[in-house]
């Protein structure tokens, strides 16, 4: 029991590391990117590949998969979503979804449709018993890790400079562009974080996950759920949505696997029609 | 006298702010009734209140004595509420004659009709283009709004609010940004409007409320300042400091 | 034109019939549909798909190009539609009108009781719901496994002839010939609506709102019947599938579904209905040949198209309608001419 909680926990907080860029992008540029998933599954990736082909070991992936994708994330922010900002939302699903397709094809064609693995460095293997909860190490680690981010991102968008000018371009652009603020290199930065982000993500995820080209369609739900649920005012909301899921679905699969989804689902729909902006969007926010 | 439009003590904040304080209004039938203020005295805010598109704190909103604050906007429409807006609000590529249909059918309650075709709806239709040609609007009655010249997209908006045989029209600052030789043709199609209508004019030409108003509405801070006749105003020295005296 | 001046209410008249009237291509489309029976009998089945997909897109026009409502899992109702045609054909009454009209039914029922859900709310929420309820249908199908194959999909459907007369033959002329029909009178259908003053009234309330509650339209009942409308039609093409194809996958409740039917509108052009029909011949046409050329990743060229389409501009691509004689863009040309004589 505990130990599905505390799976539950690590699930939540990879989404949340997976999701919150989506978050970012979705609150501060107003932009439908449900290609989000592709740079997740960059991530996850990069990590096989610098793993199984060249050997190297894991935790120099996990920096390597956060900084090419913010990289692949920069140049496309640079040469395409940037051009988007001010279209339709209509617009924004089809090309994201345009990038989805092309990605999951373009992955199936240089890596193939199977399930990719990866084999963890041995001391994050296996489970140890603490006080009759089984606790697996590798999950730990996820929630150290995770948690560790999700603080320094709290942190970084409360009390630096870059954080203060993020949120007065969120809250009126043309008022930080008044201000004298690059409203430009800001975006291009988040967007490069928030890519940066969903690499690791995918990086970490790949064990729990599972890896394969259609990464980006499969969990794109539970990314819109994150941040739909969660609202996109603040990272605090994403961030218990992303909990609540993570050990909802967790538990669900566990108890009733066969509801599981419907519960998910059905619950999303719920919350979008009584709470439109989100479970814990400020009164008046977006 | 029969009252046409009442608020009493209306209430509209927004976080810390009160844009609209308190507000106990009463609008004869038939008046000519012009609601004046500087910028900020929360003008727009009490018609969007009015017209449902805000919900009030507090307070209550009457329409020929019927409450009606709590309707949504189109049920206060079917009441005989009508406005125009500061800012034209029209439906991009429809032509005039396309808009004059929608306003004039959906008035009748033809607006479910699914199967009827527009051009055997002969009696809308034929005052449409009656109501078009009042507004000087026949000529161009085929041509896509977005591609009228602006004044002509004004007498549009205008035409619309008329349409709906409204009890009473708001008028939002009806002449702004009509170019000075198009203006006349539309404060002239204003003063032309059925007497039986009641008007609140909500303007900052001075001389086009003076001329045109019986009544005016001094609002200040979003709170009712002062309320008389045109020369009572006029003369009303308050007034002048708070207003007329900004803007000389 | 005679030279006598027209009155106003006459020539008021005249515009309202000119756009109601049948245009020169329109009826030129479907005498070619009708000649491909004779001209192309070897491609009856691509025909058929072709026919399928356009009503399926016509009916995302109907509530994308007229209501403006972005929805991402249009599917549901497609899905929905071929599932219950072959469950009626398997287990209770073969014949396929029968079953068309029990689809259309069923999935019209669903989408009015799915409804509130685009009601209210930002184009963001809307998108999330609509796939939220598509999801949960292809689970739904793949749990149910008892009534729908699960996985493997829904086999054993048999269609008896056609009103018990026309036999669906091996090589799917009638098959053809019975989807066009139906989409020829949809289409017809859907025309008299999208013309009538309540088809008015949707333009209007999608493009001002504000305005539209100001005329005293209240959108909620105008939603409500053309996003029932639009699911039954969703559902009647999926019930062709199905009966079409003896055969119903899970697949027809997949995301692609969702997000190819939305790439057909837009290489067709919303708002004008027979865009889904062009983009369905144009989408057919160009996945075939793609998947000829790299059998296994005509993926990665679609998502290409769109992105193309999405940075050209949809409205840029879909200019190539201006030069259909007597088109609504052409008629545009034509006022904006006749806005300059005003001026």
């Amino acid at each position: 029991m505990l130990t599905i909680l505390f799976d539950g926990i690590a699930y939540g907080m990879l989404l949340f590391v997976l999701a919150c860029g989506l978050s970012i992008t979705l609150g501060l540029m107003n932009f439908v990117n449900l290609a989000h998933g592709a740079f997740a599954m960059a991530g996850g990736y990069i990590t096989v590949i610098m793993m199984n082909r060249y050997g190297l070991s894991f935790y120099w992936c996990l920096p390597a998969a956060f900084l090419v994708t913010a990289l692949i994330g920069v140049l496309l922010e640079r040469t395409l979503y940037r051009r988007l900002y001010k279209s339709s939302h209509l617009d924004q699903v089809l090309f994201s979804i345009g990038l989805v397709f092309m990605s999951i094809a373009a992955v199936d064609y240089f890596m193939g449709g199977q399930q990719q693995l990866i084999s963890l460095p041995p001391e994050l293997r296996g489970r140890f018993d603490f006080f009759g909860v089984g606790i697996g190490r590798y999950r730990l680690f996820i929630i150290v890790l995770c948690a560790a981010l999700t603080i320094a991102l709290q942190l970084a968008l409360t009390r630096t400079r870059f954080g203060s000018q993020l949120r007065a371009a969120v809250d009126d652009g043309r008022v930080a562009r008044g201000l004298g603020i690059n409203v430009s290199v800001v975006f291009a930065l988040t967007f490069a974080l928030g890519s940066g982000l969903a690499g690791l993500g995918g990086a970490l995820g790949t064990e729990i996950l599972g890896l394969d080209p259609n990464f980006p369609l499969k969990f794109l739900i539970y990314f819109m759920i994150v941040v739909t649920v969660g609202g996109t005012s603040s990272i605090t909301g994403p961030f218990v949505a992303a909990l609540l899921l993570g050990i909802a679905d967790v538990a669900g699969k566990y108890y009733v696997p066969q509801a599981g989804a419907f519960i998910i689902y059905g619950v999303m729909i719920l919350v979008l029609i009584l709470r439109p902006h989100g479970l814990f969007a400020r009164e008046g926010g977006r | 006298m029969t009252v046409a439009l009442e608020t009493r003590n209306l209430v509209k904040r927004f976080g810390g702010f009160t844009a609209t304080n308190d507000v106990t209004l009463s609008v004869r039938q038939g008046a000519r009734h012009a609601l004046i203020g500087p910028n900020g005295a929360g003008k727009t805010t009490l018609i969007n209140l009015l017209t449902g598109v805000l919900a009030p704190n507090s307070g209550q909103i009457l329409l020929s004595g019927e409450e009606i604050s709590r309707l949504p906007t189109h049920a206060r429409v079917g009441r005989g509420l009508s406005r125009t807006f500061q800012i034209n609000q029209l439906f991009g590529d429809f032509t005039p004659l396309d808009s004059m249909m929608l306003a004039i059918g959906e008035r009748e309650g033809h607006g479910g009709m699914a199967w009827r075709q527009l051009s055997r709806d002969r009696a809308v239709a034929d005052e449409a283009a009656a109501l078009l040609q009042r507004f000087r609007l026949a000529d161009a009655m085929g041509v896509a709004t977005t591609l009228l010249p602006y004044g002509k997209q004004r007498l549009l908006e205008i035409a619309l609010a008329i349409a709906a045989k409204p009890k009473v029209l708001l008028l939002d600052e009806p002449a702004a940004g009509v170019p000075e030789e198009e203006r006349h043709e539309v404060l002239s199609l204003v003063r032309e409007l059925p007497a039986d209508v009641t008007v609140v004019l909500i303007e900052h030409d001075m001389d086009l409320v003076f001329s045109f108003a019986d009544r005016i509405s001094v609002l200040a801070q979003g709170a009712l300042f002062a309320e008389g006749t045109v020369a009572e105003i006029s003369k009303d020295p308050q007034v002048k400091a708070i207003y007329l005296g900004e803007d000389a | 034109m005679s030279d006598k001046p027209l009155s106003a209410s006459e020539t008021a008249i005249g515009l309202l019939k000119r756009a109601g009237r049948w245009q020169i291509w329109e009826i030129a489309l479907w005498l070619i549909a009708i000649a491909m029976i004779f001209v192309l009998p070897s491609k009856m089945l691509i025909l058929t798909e072709i026919t399928i997909l356009g009503l399926f897109a016509v009916s995302l026009d109907l509530i994308l190009g007229y209501a403006g409502i972005v929805s991402l899992g249009h599917t549901a109702f497609f899905g929905l539609g071929a599932y219950v045609a072959g469950i009626f054909a398997r287990d209770y009454f073969s014949e396929p009108v029968t079953g068309l009209l029990v689809a259309g039914v069923v999935s019209g029922l669903f989408g009015f009781a799915t409804s509130f859900l685009v009601l209210r709310g930002s184009d963001l929420t809307r998108l999330m719901t609509t796939f939220g309820v598509a999801m949960l249908l292809a689970e739904l199908a793949n749990q149910a496994a008892w009534l729908t194959g699960g996985a493997d999909g829904l086999s054993g459907v048999t269609i008896t002839p056609i009103l018990g007369l026309f036999e669906f033959d091996l090589w799917g002329r009638n098959g053809y010939i019975y989807a066009l029909v139906v989409l020829m009178v949809l289409t017809f259908i859907a025309r008299r609506i999208v013309n009538s003053p309540y088809g008015l009234s949707l333009k209007a309330i999608k493009r001002n709102p504000v305005r539209a509650a100001m005329l005293g339209i209240s959108p909620t009942r105008r939603i409500v019947a053309v996003y029932t409308i639009a699911a039954a039609y969703a559902g009647i093409a999926g019930a062709l599938l199905a009966q079409t194809t003896s055969f119903v996958s899970p697949d027809v409740l997949a995301f692609h579904r969702s997000a190819d039917v939305l790439l057909v509108l837009v290489i067709g052009g919303t708002g004008y209905l027979y865009g889904g029909i062009f983009g369905a011949i144009i989408f057919t046409v160009l996945r075939d040949w793609l998947s000829v050329i790299t059998p296994q990743y005509w993926m990665f060229w679609i998502g290409l198209i769109l992105i193309i389409i999405v940075m050209v501009g949809p409205e840029r691509i879909t200019r190539w309608q201006a030069f259909l004689p007597g088109s609504a863009r052409a008629e545009r040309l034509k006022a904006r001419k006749a806005a300059e004589d005003v001026r």
